[in-house]
């Protein structure tokens, strides 16, 4: 409908995103994403409504009150931690949360979601690093894609798998399917047991794809050819999920066109309100900077 | 009162605040078992456990960055960079993530972490210990700059550092660690961040600086009003960001004559933001140009004494004679 002036695709990470988030406790754990972690942050707890807030740059916007570009999450009440646009900075924060986490006795853990571009970055490494030299309850999840904008994978390491990086940290490093959702939520939940337990951090890697361009301003036809992208869609975790609900008698076809009639009269809903929210007010650009200590009361 | 010297008031300061709250850790290089290299947490490690003060990898991106995580998550962390000249691998996380952590989730989302950094030349530091590089970061909104140059200062300004609820990087100038003595206040002493104070008093002419160039241009005064009768008020800012204009307005208004004084590259150094809002706000008070003295554009400062003292002094007295020019003008 062109109302959305930027939006970061998830279309093809939604196994990943939905499977690893699922094992994480809302209200407990800390949630660490992305941008493109859209499903993880439904998962925590943002709304649709919340989302075309952000969407929009409306003035509720939970993560930044319309300041940061969309799909720049955070929120606070949910234990979203905000993140900033250059890559793989959050994976030091990620650490430094899980290192309060045991000092102050919680028994909880981190989720730290990033692409594999991410893994090039030192402060990636620096993250890693600290948080298995102190065996600190914290689970990295690398969402592979193959591509960092239009950068290949062979162009980004020499290596196949991201995961096999973890043995460099002295970690468990495990590979998984990143569109059967179960298999990712089984080793999320493995995973989370072990950081429970002291055991310290997994790093978990997700074969996955995207579907569509990087951003709504990125032209993926530059560097991958449509052949590549349709065949990925055969694996499609939508999909998958959805024949294994069938094949299961979990669900039958009319449960699930009523999900998903559902689904989308919530979304569109949320678009509608979310569109007639308030946009920021101008005079409030200059705000917290700082703290503003309260001057309304003595 | 104690007489001490800045280090031990900072060592102190730091002790005390961390055994009156346990959300305190401080994590760094060396500042474990080897107590920092400058002493600051000697004997930190055994009181306070491994838990509290942390030897962390070669790393300062990351000293930073985890920093941030646990200040996200209900602690107060004081992060030592081992010398000031290392921290630019961290500039990122401070730039990019401490000092935008407020302002971007729109008050959601706070940081309150102090980083504290060794800095400025004259120990024979050379080009990677000697920088000077609060421009950098009194640049960047939502972080403090602080930068004290008394033992007084130094603890009234770090407990109100640690006290503060948004990132302060926290400037010591490593040749007044063991140099400058001086009475510090006993019990909870705490300086306001952002307010200047009258280093010397003076009538004839203002000289704004900060960090151990304050302690020059005082004693530079002092001969100046023993030899020609001229009383310079020198005012020192404490802090670059925020920075108290007021208090330095308020002199040059008093004496009519300006001048700035500091060790970082004089081209868009510390001083260049001070001059320029004094020529903004107080043009027609001045008797006579402004006057600003910085190091020369030289990548910081050389190791050979004569290359060093070059930096200091380019002209013996060069300060002084500054002074007195500014005052006959």
């Amino acid at each position: 409908m062109g109302r959305a002036p930027f939006v970061v695709p998830v279309s093809g990470h939604e196994g990943c995103q939905i499977g690893t988030a699922a094992a994480l406790v809302p209200g407990v754990d800390v949630w660490v994403p992305y941008y493109r972690d859209l499903g993880v942050v439904l998962v925590a707890g943002l709304t649709p409504y919340e989302v075309f807030l952000g969407v929009f740059s409306k003035a509720d916007d939970p993560a930044s009150g319309g300041r940061q570009m969309p799909s720049h999450w955070g929120a606070r009440r949910l234990q979203i931690v905000s993140h900033s646009s250059p890559i793989a900075t959050q994976v030091p924060h990620a650490a430094g949360i899980a290192y309060a986490m045991r000092y102050r006795d919680e028994q909880a853990v981190v989720g730290c979601w990033f692409g594999e571009g991410a893994t090039s970055e030192g402060d990636w490494h620096e993250g890693l690093n600290f948080a298995a030299i102190h065996a600190l309850p914290v689970l990295f999840v690398c969402e592979n894609n193959e591509y960092a904008i239009s950068v290949r994978q062979d162009k980004q390491m020499a290596v196949r798998d991201v995961a096999s990086r973890a043995e460099g940290y002295g970690m468990p490093g495990v590979v998984v399917d990143g569109s059967d959702v179960l298999a990712c939520y089984a080793a999320m939940r493995t995973a989370r047991d072990r950081a429970i337990a002291g055991d310290g951090p997994t790093l978990i890697e997700c074969k996955t794809y995207r579907y569509l361009p990087h951003t709504s301003d990125d032209d993926d036809k530059s560097y991958r050819p449509r052949s590549e992208v349709d065949e990925h869609r055969h694996s499609d975790p939508i999909d998958r999920s959805a024949a294994y609900l069938l094949e299961h008698t979990i669900a039958d076809a009319a449960a699930l066109e009523t999900m998903h009639a559902e689904v989308t009269a919530e979304v569109e809903a949320a678009i509608t309100a979310a569109w007639d929210a308030p946009d920021p007010d101008p005079a409030t650009a200059l705000r917290y900077v700082f703290d503003e200590p309260d001057t309304t009361t003595t | 009162m104690t007489e001490t010297n800045l280090v031990t008031a900072i060592r102190e300061t730091l002790h005390s605040e961390m055994a009156a709250d346990d959300r305190l850790v401080l994590l760094g290089e060396d500042v474990g078992a080897r107590g920092g290299v400058f002493k600051v947490s000697q004997g930190f490690l055994d009181e306070f456990g491994d838990q509290r003060v942390i030897d962390t990898p070669l790393a300062e991106s990351g000293i930073v960055g985890v920093a941030i995580g646990m200040a996200m998550h209900g602690m107060l962390p004081i992060a030592e960079i081992e010398f000031a000249d290392f921290i630019h691998p961290a500039f990122d996380q401070i730039v990019s993530e401490a000092a935008r952590m407020r302002y971007r989730t729109n008050n959601d989302w706070t940081c309150p972490l102090v980083i504290r950094a060794p800095c400025g030349g004259g120990i024979h530091g050379a080009l990677y210990h000697s920088q000077s590089i609060e421009a950098f970061y009194a640049h960047i909104p939502g972080l403090k700059v602080v930068m004290p140059s008394t033992p007084a200062d130094a603890a009234g300004l770090l407990r109100a550092s640690i006290r503060d609820p948004d990132p302060v990087l926290f400037l010591e100038h490593k040749r007044c660690y063991r140099a400058i003595t001086g009475e510090v206040p006993a019990g909870d002493h705490v300086e306001r961040i952002g307010a200047a104070v009258v280093a010397r008093p003076g009538t004839d002419l203002t000289v704004v600086t900060y960090g151990y160039e304050r302690h020059r241009c005082v004693e530079a005064a002092d001969r100046l009003a023993t030899e020609e009768r001229v009383e310079a008020e020198v005012v020192d800012v404490r802090s670059l960001a925020p920075l108290d204009m007021a208090a330095v307005l308020a002199s040059v208004r008093k004496t009519s004559r300006a001048m700035v004084v500091y060790e970082d590259n004089r081209t868009y150094g510390a001083g260049a933001e001070i001059a320029s809002a004094i020529a903004e706000e107080a043009m027609f008070d001045l008797d006579a140009p402004l006057v600003r003295i910085g190091g020369p554009d030289i990548p910081a400062m050389p190791y050979a004494t004569a290359l060093e003292h070059f930096y200091t002094e380019p002209t013996p007295d060069h300060i002084y004679r500054a002074m007195h020019e500014l005052a006959r003008f």
